[in-house]
C-alpha cells in the first residue's frame, strides 16, 4: 500500500509504544499513534486524558480530551486537580506524548509564542495546557512533529516544557523526575538523544528519504548517529488500522487536528 | 451573621463573608443565608451574580461549559472582566470578541482539535475589539490554584514550572523549599474568582447541584469564589445517586437556574452529545471579525432568554 509522510510518522509513533504501558495522550496526532498502538500491537495500552479519563478505550478517535466517549469508555474518571496531583506528579505514567510549534536540539519545546518578545508576538499560539507537567514527570516522552527550518530551530522563543534544559544534567539540577524525550519523531525519520550530551541525533530515516533533505530542513547543524538505520515501512495492517480510526474522527481533516501544527501550517514544507 | 464574626484574619473564612454578603446584597434574608440557592431566570442570576470588573471563572473541562450563561454575560454587555479559565475554547472567544474582558488568566488558548482561537488571538496580537492581559499557566498550576482557593490557603504547592519561561512572564509563581526535605518545589497563588459559573445535569428543589462524566475543577472552583452561578439541565426533586457524580449542596451554591442545552456546543453527558460540527465551524465564524459580529447579534444579542 502507499502512503502519506504524515501515515508514516504516526505508525512510527505508534511503534514506540509497548503493550501494557500507561500513557499520557494529548489530543491530534498523539491520540492518532496511541490509539492506532492500542488496535494493533499494544492492546492493554492504557491512556490516560488530561481530563482526568484512566484506562480510556474509545472505539473512535475524540476530537477533543473531554469527549463523551473517552469518559464512557475508561477505567476510572477523576477530577482535573487529581489526575495532576495523584497521577502524573508522582510518575506514575510511563510515557507522554507531546506536539510542538518549535523545538531545539536538546528537545525543548514551545508551544506559547513565536517571536521573541513575550508582550507583542508574532503569533500567539495555545500555551502549556498539561505539557510542562507531562514533560517533567513522565518516566519518557516522545514527541511527533512535522520537520522544518522553522519548527526545529536553534532557540526556541519559549521554553514551555523542558526536554534536556542545556544539556546532560540540566534535568537533575531542576529537579525534573521524568527521564525526559526519548525520541522526537517527524514526517521525515527519528532522532534520539545522544547518551553523553543529551544532544537530539538522527537515527532512523524512513525509506525513500535522504539525509540531506533532513538537513535541509532543519534549523541546527543536526548530528546523524553512525548506526542511522532505515525504518521499515508501514504495514498493511497498520495502514488500514490507521485509516479506520481516522475516519472515525468526527468533522475534521487528518493533519489539521493540532493547534500547533495548524498554527505552524505554512512552515512545514 | 455567624459567619462574618470569624473572618477577620483567616483568608478562607473571608471567603464565606464575601459569599454572605454577596447574597445579602442581592435581596436575601439574614435568616436564609446558609439556606438554599436561590433558584432564578438565567438573566436574573447573571445581573445578580456578575457585575463589571468582577473576576469570573467558568469552567468545565471540554464537558459542561457554561456556555448559556456566557451568552447572557455578553447581552447584559459586562465590561472589563477578569476572565478565568483553564481551557478558554470557544466561549471565551466569544467574549473576549464581544469586549467583555480586559484579563484572560489561563492555561491552554485553543479551540480543541481544530485550532487557534481567533478572537483570542486578535486581541493577543491586536489588541481588538481591546487589549486582552493575560497572565497563563500550566493546567497543573491552574488546578492547583483552584485547590488552594477552595482549601482558604494562600497558595499551593506543585513540581512543575521549572526550567520553563513561564515564571519570567507570569505574577504569582515562585520557587519554595520544603522544611522537611529540602527539596526545591514550585508554589502558586490561591485563585479566588468572585463568581464560579459552571453548568451541571441538575439539581433538586432546594438548589443541590450534581453532575457527573468528566468533572473538571468545578467543585474547586466553586468553593474558590465569593459567589456562583449554576445552570443545569433540569431540576428535579430527588437526586438520586449516580455512578462518580459531584454533589455541591445548595448552602455553597449562590444562585442555579435551568437552562436545558445550556451548555452547547459542549454537551452535558446523559442529556446531549458534544457539537464537534460547531466547533469545527467555529474556525471560520471567528477568523473574520465582521463575520463573528454577525454570529453574534443573531445568535446571542438576538437570543434573550
Amino acid at each position: 500500500m502507499t502512503y502519506t509522510a504524515d501515515e508514516m510518522m504516526t505508525v512510527t509513533a505508534a511503534r514506540a509504544l509497548r503493550d501494557g504501558m500507561t500513557c499520557f495522550v494529548g489530543i491530534g496526532r498523539p491520540s492518532e499513534a496511541a490509539n492506532l498502538a492500542r488496535a494493533t500491537h499494544a492492546p492493554n495500552l492504557v491512556l490516560i486524558y488530561e481530563s482526568g479519563t484512566i484506562g480510556a478505550k474509545p472505539g473512535a478517535l475524540p476530537l477533543s480530551i473531554g469527549d463523551g466517549i473517552l469518559a464512557e469508555t475508561a477505567d476510572s474518571v477523576v477530577s482535573v486537580p487529581e489526575i495532576f496531583n495523584y497521577w502524573l506528579q508522582p510518575g506514575r505514567i510511563d510515557a507522554g506524548f507531546l506536539g510542538a510549534a518549535q523545538l531545539d536540539k536538546f528537545g525543548n519545546i514551545n508551544t506559547t509564542v513565536i517571536g521573541a518578545d513575550y508582550a507583542d508576538p508574532g503569533v500567539r499560539l495555545p500555551g502549556a495546557g498539561g505539557a510542562p507537567e507531562i514533560a517533567a514527570a513522565c518516566a519518557e516522552v516522545i514527541v511527533i512533529i512535522r520537520q522544518s527550518r522553522r519548527t526545529f530551530v536553534e532557540h526556541v522563543d519559549f521554553v514551555t516544557s523542558v526536554g534536556f534544559g542545556d544539556g546532560t544534567g540540566s534535568r537533575q539540577r531542576l529537579g525534573l523526575t521524568g527521564a525526559g524525550p526519548s525520541r522526537i519523531i517527524t514526517d521525515l525519520g527519528v532522532l534520539q538523544p545522544d547518551p553523553e550530551t543529551s544532544e537530539f541525533v538522527l537515527t532512523g530515516i524512513y525509506p525513500g528519504g535522504s539525509v540531506t533533505e533532513i538537513n535541509d530542513r532543519t534549523g541546527w547543524d543536526l548530528r546523524i548517529s553512525e548506526e542511522l538505520s532505515e525504518l521499515p515501512h508501514p504495514s498493511d495492517s497498520e495502514l488500514t488500522a490507521l485509516r479506520r480510526l481516522v475516519a472515525t474522527m468526527p468533522a475534521s481533516k487528518p493533519g489539521t487536528a493540532q493547534p500547533a501544527a495548524a498554527t505552524a501550517k505554512g512552515a512545514s514544507r | 451573621m455567624l459567619r462574618s464574626t470569624h473572618s477577620c484574619s483567616l483568608s478562607g473564612l473571608s471567603i464565606s463573608f464575601r459569599y454572605v454578603h454577596s447574597r445579602k446584597a442581592a435581596g436575601c434574608g439574614e435568616e436564609d443565608w446558609y439556606g438554599v440557592a436561590e433558584i432564578l431566570s438565567l438573566a436574573e442570576a447573571v445581573a445578580a451574580a456578575i457585575r463589571d470588573g468582577d473576576a469570573v471563572a467558568m469552567e468545565g473541562f471540554t464537558h459542561l461549559i457554561p456556555h448559556a450563561a456566557g451568552h447572557e454575560v455578553i447581552r447584559q454587555a459586562r465590561k472589563d472582566l477578569t476572565l478565568i479559565r483553564m481551557t478558554p475554547d470557544i466561549i471565551y472567544d466569544q467574549l473576549i470578541g464581544a469586549g467583555c474582558a480586559r484579563k484572560l488568566i489561563f492555561s491552554w488558548a485553543g479551540n480543541p482539535g481544530v485550532g487557534s482561537l481567533h478572537r483570542f488571538r486578535d486581541a493577543v496580537e491586536r489588541g481588538w475589539p481591546v487589549p486582552l492581559e493575560i497572565e497563563e499557566h500550566s493546567h497543573a498550576g491552574m488546578a492547583n490554584r483552584y485547590v488552594a482557593g477552595a482549601s482558604g490557603l494562600p497558595f499551593a504547592i506543585l513540581r512543575g514550572y521549572r526550567g520553563t519561561s513561564l515564571p519570567a512572564h507570569t505574577a504569582g509563581v515562585a520557587e519554595v523549599t520544603c522544611p522537611f526535605t529540602g527539596e526545591r518545589l514550585t508554589a502558586v497563588s490561591a485563585l479566588r474568582p468572585d463568581v464560579a459559573v459552571i453548568h451541571a445535569q441538575r439539581a433538586d428543589r432546594k438548589g443541590n447541584v450534581q453532575y457527573w462524566g468528566i468533572t473538571g475543577v468545578q467543585k474547586e472552583c466553586v468553593l474558590a469564589a465569593a459567589r456562583s452561578v449554576v445552570t443545569v439541565e433540569e431540576i428535579v426533586d430527588d437526586l438520586d445517586p449516580r455512578p462518580g457524580a459531584v454533589v455541591l449542596p445548595s448552602w455553597v451554591v449562590s444562585y442555579v437556574a435551568v437552562v436545558p442545552g445550556g451548555a452547547h456546543p459542549s454537551y452535558a453527558l446523559g442529556y446531549s452529545a458534544r457539537d464537534n460540527d460547531f466547533y469545527v465551524a467555529w474556525d471560520a465564524i471567528s477568523r473574520d471579525r465582521a463575520a463573528f459580529g454577525s454570529w453574534l447579534d443573531e445568535h446571542v444579542r438576538g437570543d434573550a432568554r
